[in-house]
This record gives structure tokens, sequence and C-alpha cells, in this order.
């Protein structure tokens, strides 16, 4: 490394080179972070009862929460992709079906779509003779379904986020590439989607967030998350103020550390055009 | 003359209700350099985009290299042969220079890294900025942008190489560093298509010079006569507009 000291010249000629910067300045909304993680620290350091019961009693459904989200997270990026990349097709077929996937789930609360997939689905795979625990083990038929629900309901949302991150990339790096002989997948692939990532990252950020907080929902459907932990433990011990405040703090732990790992993700690779 | 090696016969194209080809026809030949001015509007950036099927014709023919541009497969041969230059440069914005130059190489000419980079550092060096290797587009000025550009295409080896109004993004003092990398590649004997205006380079480069307009072409000469002392009314019409 270069230890001379830099002019201010350089200094800008290298802020414009991601990941080149300096010294990166730290976030100072960490401390925001830290700030809240301390209270539940503390809270349970200085009130073991009933905080450190309620911490130990719900902390399976943290592990669940985390596990529900960053799967079906997993499934969103890619439903998202090939939702958003059909709504772009001119193949009147595959724009219309992504269209209409991207309309329905739209107008369905997700609550009411996590019901009917741990629900209603099941009634459907029987009528047409279908036995679902072959395939998917009855003790993870819950989770399965929730994570389906939300994964398909967050994709749908997520193909217009790709939409529009990839209609934002001008015409003329799509010909480009095409006039070096790259077929459609190579320039889309190579050129094309490496930009939109890069410009959709704080959109995906929010969604992933979202989805964190909108995970509470799978409570509704016998997952044993976060919240449904919270429910049972106010439902054993009658404290409902200290169990909600417990658990409304570990999730805001969860959603402010996202918030800072999206925006450390987006610093990195932010490049300017 | 030597063989021909773009033939375009009778092409048509519309956009909506606008006829921005109306049977236009042309030969180029190895080696040649070929002109095309006009005013905005005449077809000739569609023309040249047809050339690679950047623009898809209605009607008509046109043959690359022997190649008839009717099918897929065909459409990605000819691409890989004639290499384009944009007005708006379109450097893929993410990557380095050496990127940039190395890509295509590799995943369409499926050349190794090694070689791929060999080729674009000795391009670097033939456009004049070996230095530029590892800045981002967006650190270049207009004409460097440019000249990778350019570099880009060339990399790819091609046969022939298609100029859309590649100075016309370009501040003033930057046009020449473009210009001279042009007239390089055209006394190396390249074949070229240029949209341009700049009667300069024109007159050092070319042997004909195209004139059109409302999708058709009005005169072809050589550009001294073109521009000096064109036969029809439109082109003069035009010139006057465009020579100070």
């Amino acid at each position: 490394m270069n230890k001379q000291p830099l002019t201010s010249a350089a200094q800008k000629e290298l802020a414009k080179i991601p990941g080149a910067e300096p010294q990166a300045r730290m976030d100072p909304w960490w401390w925001l972070v830290a700030l809240v993680a301390g209270l539940v620290v503390a809270l349970v350091v200085f009130r073991p009862d009933p905080y450190r019961r309620i911490l130990i009693f719900v902390a399976d459904g943290i592990v669940v929460t985390i596990l529900v989200t960053v799967v079906s997270f997993i499934f969103v990026l890619i439903f998202g992709l090939f939702g958003g990349l059909g709504r772009l097709s001119r193949n009147r077929i595959i724009y219309g079906f992504f269209t209409l996937y991207v309309e329905i789930i739209r107008g369905i609360p997700l609550l009411v779509q996590l019901i009917w997939w741990y629900y209603a689905f099941p009634i459907i795979l029987q009528m047409i003779g279908l036995d679902i625990t072959l395939i998917i083990p009855r003790e993870f038929f819950a989770v399965s379904m929730a994570i389906m629900g939300l994964a398909i309901c967050y994709g749908a949302y997520m193909s217009e986020i790709y939409r529009a991150g990839i209609q934002s990339i001008p015409k003329g790096q799509m010909e480009a590439a095409r006039s070096l002989g790259m077929t459609s997948f190579q320039a889309m692939r190579y050129v094309v989607l490496p930009q939109a990532f890069r410009i959709i990252l704080p959109p995906v950020g929010n969604e992933f967030i979202a989805m964190l907080k909108d995970s509470s929902l799978v409570s509704a459907v016998a997952v044993a998350d976060l919240t449904r932990r919270g429910r049972e433990f106010m439902a054993m011990s009658f404290l409902p103020l200290q169990t909600w405040i417990m658990v409304a703090l570990l999730y805001l732990v969860m959603t402010l550390f996202a918030a800072r790992i999206v925006g450390f993700i987006e610093k990195k690779t932010k490049f300017e055009r | 003359m030597s063989e021909l090696i773009i033939q375009i016969k009778e092409i048509t194209k519309h956009f909506g209700n606008v006829e921005a080809l109306r049977g236009v026809s042309l030969d180029v030949y190895k080696g040649e350099v070929v002109l095309i001015i006009g005013p905005s509007g005449s077809g000739k950036s569609t023309l040249l985009r047809c050339i690679n099927r950047l623009e898809e014709y209605d009607s008509g023919q046109i043959i690359v290299d022997g190649i008839p541009l009717d099918s897929a497969q065909n459409i990605n041969a000819v691409r890989r042969e004639v290499g384009m230059v944009f007005q708006s440069f379109n450097l893929f914005a993410h990557m380095k220079v050496l990127e940039n130059i190395i890509l295509a190489q590799r995943i369409v000419r499926n050349r190794s890294r090694q070689e791929a980079e060999h080729v674009a550092q000795e391009l670097l060096k033939k456009v004049g900025i070996p230095d530029k290797a590892d800045a981002y587009p967006i650190q270049l000025s207009g004409g460097q942008q440019q000249r990778v550009a350019i570099a880009r295409a060339l990399a790819m080896n091609p046969k022939i190489m298609l100029f859309d109004e590649p100075t016309s993004a370009l501040d003033p003092e930057m046009i020449k560093e473009v210009l001279d990398v042009m007239l390089d590649l055209a006394r190396e004997g390249m074949t070229m298509v240029v949209v341009s205006h700049e009667m300069g380079f024109a007159r050092a480069a070319a042997k004909r010079a195209i004139l059109m307009d409302e999708g058709q072409i009005v005169e072809e000469a050589t550009p001294e006569i073109l521009f000096t002392n064109p036969s029809h009314e439109r082109t003069k019409a035009f010139l006057s507009k465009v020579l100070h």
C-alpha cells in the first residue's frame, strides 16, 4: 500500500473507484444498532426476571424468523429475476403469464395468501390425489408453506423492482454488447444485470427488511417464529408488557442491523455512471 | 475494385408511419471507407444499424461478407465480423477499461484471459491511452472513452467497422484524437462505413461520400465533389447549412 499522504485530487480520483476509498468512514447509524442491542442486554442482565426468561423462551423463535426470512428471500431474488425479465419479454405468452402473476399477487393481502397456502392449497392437492406429506415431511409442512407464501408474494413485488432496474440501464449498453457479438443472454448476464443489481440494491434491501417484519405473519399459520413464541410466553406468564417490549426490541435489533448491512453493501458496490 | 463485402439491396424500414428507409441500395468493397452524411432523420443511422441488424428492416436484403442477415445464427455471425462505434460511446459503466475490451473476447471469441489482456493492452497503445487500462469509463474524457470504444470493437478483429456519428458528442478539442485513430484504421485498409459530417476526415480517408435524405440516397460522389460541387439541389441546400 502507498503510505504517502494523498493529494486531494488523488483522493477524489480514488473515491470514484468502488472499494478504493482510503478510509470508509463508519456509518454513524451503527450507534443506534449498538444502543438497541445494548438495551436488550441491559434488560437481560439487570432485570433477568422476566427478561432473561423471555429471551430464552423466544430464542428458537428468533432462529425461525431469521431462517424463514433468509430462505424466502433467496427465492424472492430468483422469482423476482424471472418475473422482471418475463415482464420485459417480447414474447406475449411469457409477458402475459408474469404480468398476471404480479397483478394477482399484488391484489391479495399477504396474510390471506399465507392462510391460503397453509389451509386451502393442501385441499387442492388432495383433490387431485397428491399426498403432500410424501414430498414434505409433516413437521416441515407449515414452515415450507410459509416460505413459499412469502417468496411468491414478495417475488411479485421484486419483479417490478428488477424490471425498473433493468429498464434504467441505457439501451446503448445492450446494443454495444450485441454489436460485439454477445447473445442477448450474455449481454444480460455480463453487462445489463450487473449494473441493474447495483441500482436496485437500495429497494432490494428495503424489501428484505420489510419481509423480515412481515415474516411475523407466519405466526398465524402454525410457524413458531419470534412473534408466535412471544404470544405463547404471554399466555403462559401473563406478562404482556414485558413480553412485547422484548419482542419489539428483538425485531428492532434485527431490522436496524439488516439496514446497516444493506448500507454497507451499497457503499461497496457503488459506481458512477 | 476488390471484392464486395457489404451488399445492401432495396432496404425499407418504417417506424410507426414514418418511412425511415425507402429502398436503399449500397455496395461497399473491401478496404473502402464510405462516408454517409445527411440531415437528422434522413435514415443514415438507421441504415448503419441495419448492417449489423441492431435495427430490423422490413424488406430487402443485406449480405455481409457473404452471410445474409436472415437468421439469428447468421446475425450473430455477422456481428462478430462487424465492429460498431456509437455516438454515446456505450462503454460498460461497471467495468474498468481493460475489462471492457476483454469481456467479448473471452465470451464471444473464447480467448484465454492472458491472450485477451495482451490484445487489449496492444490496442490501448494503438489508440494512445495505454495508461488508462485500470480506469473506469467515468474517469475518462469523452475522447478517451470513444478511443476505448474503438479499441473494444477492434479487439474482436472485425472485418468491417461501423461508426455512428463518433465525434458528435465530443468537445471540439477531442474530436481530432478520435479522428486520428480512425484515419490510422483507414490507412491500414479497414473497411469502414462512417456516419459523420467531419469533412476533413472524409477528404483524407474516404473515397466515396453519400448524401441521404428522407430515407433515400440522394447523391453519391467522392467527398471532394460532394462537398464542393454537388449536382443535386438537396445536397447544396444541406451543405450550405453544414459548412460554414
